[in-house]
């Protein structure tokens, strides 16, 4: 039964505690911005269809940046022209919520084109409210790439002239030319007709979401009246006059008719397909490798192993990785280096961990893998208290300055030239930590070097390089 | 509940009301009118001149603000007197 009362809706919050201003009950829009309309409809819409609370509302930089201290939704406000990204991210990783990506033509038809161009590409089940009023409204009313042509700016005094300036972006035109989009439509909101079906374009273009029919984007052409210097009704007259003759209203694609929902796919792989995926093999070896359990102390590391490039910096993070993988842990591995693929410096973060990693930066290590002079001072005061700093005495001729950490001095470059490979140092290194530490057997570490070292004729180097190695840190602890 | 509206009704709310006009130029029926007094903010607001509204809610979604208008329509069952 339709309502017998129109009143704000419940998806507004009713005291705007975030505006920092006086007023918590008026919008910060101007008098007849057309922002106001749309935040209307779309809390309506989100009243109607009860998805309020598992919404989330990206804000543009823009007129509408503070969006977020009105909808009382989850709220994200993107870098300018990133809301698409940002959605993206989201919805992936919460493909159950809806997601809105509202924004304005400065925002997204400027510096976020490349982002609204490859959500729409992706086919992101995303929704987005695209609100062109053809100039930068916030910033004073300067031109915007939809701007009209002959339309004067702050910044085009005399008219937007074609062969300066080009001509104005037609956003729904042109992603509807996209594939994967599923809906695209131009609306206005100037009568009353055309406020009505402005809103019920915003309600098709949630329902879309809810229904997991893909990516949805509605152009609304909206009254800037303060930009314009006009009179708020006024401004409604240009709207019709002057914008709609160059950018004409309507359905520029439809295609929710003839979609598959597509069902909500996590990409969850489990233990054993991760391993397939980078080539690990536990299968092939005859004994099943059983977790040791670490020295008290050294759980959970977050490691930081730092060098010259060529040192095998970044693969020595990696065989931690993968042993980790070898036994069941969660583990990351994330590199951070120059271009250059030998000289210069590398380092890699690593995560080793009983449950989930929320991120894979590792900015303050419990274990410092440090190959080299600058790395060992550039990441030492960067170690938790209690932690541990491995250093290569071969190529380090500085000491540790702090006192409050475990320390393991290893002359892991000499060890492996007497092995016959400096280059096999990284190896040594990872089997001092391993071994000092308790976190990895020998076993464990010798197949972790089959998906690690490709090269076959590499395996038995390395394998003499992890015997001295875990002796040495045996030895050592 | 208590009492049911036999005709409609919008309010508006002054001090939400920036004065834009829209909702004016958008009543089908002409009943809305610019007061002559002003908001604490100095705008001109709009008022209900108390006769002749349909309930259509075409300023409702005309007014770009979220809680200056709000419309009742008939039928709407209200207690005491939140309505009138």
């Amino acid at each position: 039964m339709a309502s017998k009362v129109l009143q704000k809706p419940k998806s507004f919050y009713d005291i705007y505690e975030r505006n920092p201003g006086t007023d918590k009950k008026m919008p910060h829009y101007c008098p007849g911005c057309g922002h106001g309309n749309v935040h209307k409809f779309i809390a309506e819409a989100l009243d109607d269809f009860e998805i309020t609370d598992k919404t989330i509302l990206i804000s543009p930089v823009g007129c509408s940046v503070f969006a977020y201290y009105y909808f009382d939704t989850g709220n994200i406000q993107a870098a300018h022209g990133r809301a698409p990204a940002v959605a993206t991210g989201i919805k992936r990783a919460y493909p159950e919520s809806i997601v809105i990506s509202y924004q304005g033509d400065g925002d997204l038809a400027a510096i976020g084109t490349a982002e609204i161009l490859h959500a729409a590409n992706r086919g992101e089940n995303l929704t987005v409210f695209f609100i062109n009023n053809a100039i930068y409204g916030m910033t004073g009313g300067q031109m915007a790439p939809t701007t009209l042509v002959g339309q004067r700016t702050t910044t085009t005094p005399t008219g937007r002239n074609s062969r300066n300036e080009g001509f104005p972006i037609k956003v729904a035109e042109l992603i509807s030319q996209l594939h994967a989009p599923v809906y695209v439509e131009r609306v206005a909101l100037f009568d009353n007709k055309h406020r009505a079906r402005a809103r019920m374009a915003v309600r098709k273009a949630l329902k879309n979401q809810v229904e997991n029919l893909g990516f949805s984007l509605v152009e609304i052409l909206s009254a800037c009246p303060s930009g314009w210097k006009m009179d708020p009704v006024d401004s409604l007259h240009w709207i019709r006059d002057v914008m709609l003759p160059q950018f004409p209203l309507g359905v520029y694609k439809d295609v929710t008719k003839e979609v598959e929902p597509y069902p909500i796919d996590h990409f969850n792989p489990t233990a054993k397909e991760t391993k397939e995926l980078l080539e690990i093999n536990t299968e092939k070896g005859d004994k099943k490798l059983t977790r040791v359990t670490p020295r008290p102390g050294f759980e959970n590391p977050e490691i930081k192993v730092a060098g010259f490039g060529g040192q095998g910096v970044l693969l020595l993070g990696a065989a931690l990785a993968q042993a980790g993988l070898l036994e069941d842990y969660h583990v990351s591995w994330l590199p951070s280096y120059g271009p250059e693929m030998r000289g210069g410096t590398a380092n890699c973060h690593v995560n080793i961990r009983d449950i989930e990693i929320g991120s894979p930066m590792v900015s303050n290590p419990t274990v410092l893998i440090a190959l080299n002079r600058p790395s060992l001072e550039k990441f030492e005061e960067d170690v938790v208290k209690d932690g541990l700093i491995i250093y290569d005495t071969s190529l380090i001729d500085i000491d540790v300055k702090r006192k409050d950490v475990k320390i393991l001095a290893i002359p892991a470059t000499e060890i492996a030239d007497k092995l016959g490979n400096t280059r096999t140092a990284n190896m040594v290194t990872l089997a001092a930590y391993a071994a000092y530490t308790g976190l990895f057997s020998k076993e464990v570490l010798y197949e972790t070097l089959k998906s690690a070292i490709k090269r076959k004729r590499l395996q038995e180097i390395n394998r003499k390089a992890i015997d001295e190695g875990y002796e040495f840190g045996l030895k050592n602890h | 509940m208590g009492n049911i509206l036999d005709k409609p009704f919008v309010k508006v709310e002054p001090e939400l009301c920036k004065g834009c006009g829209i909702c004016i130029d958008a009543c089908p029926v002409d009943v809305l009118k610019f007061s002559n007094n002003f908001t604490s903010k100095g705008y001109h607001y709009a008022y209900y001149i108390d006769e002749g509204c349909t309930g259509c809610g075409v300023c409702f979604y005309a007014c770009p603000e979220p809680e200056a208008i709000v419309v009742f329509k008939k039928g709407y069952e209200y207690a005491g007197e939140e309505v009138g």
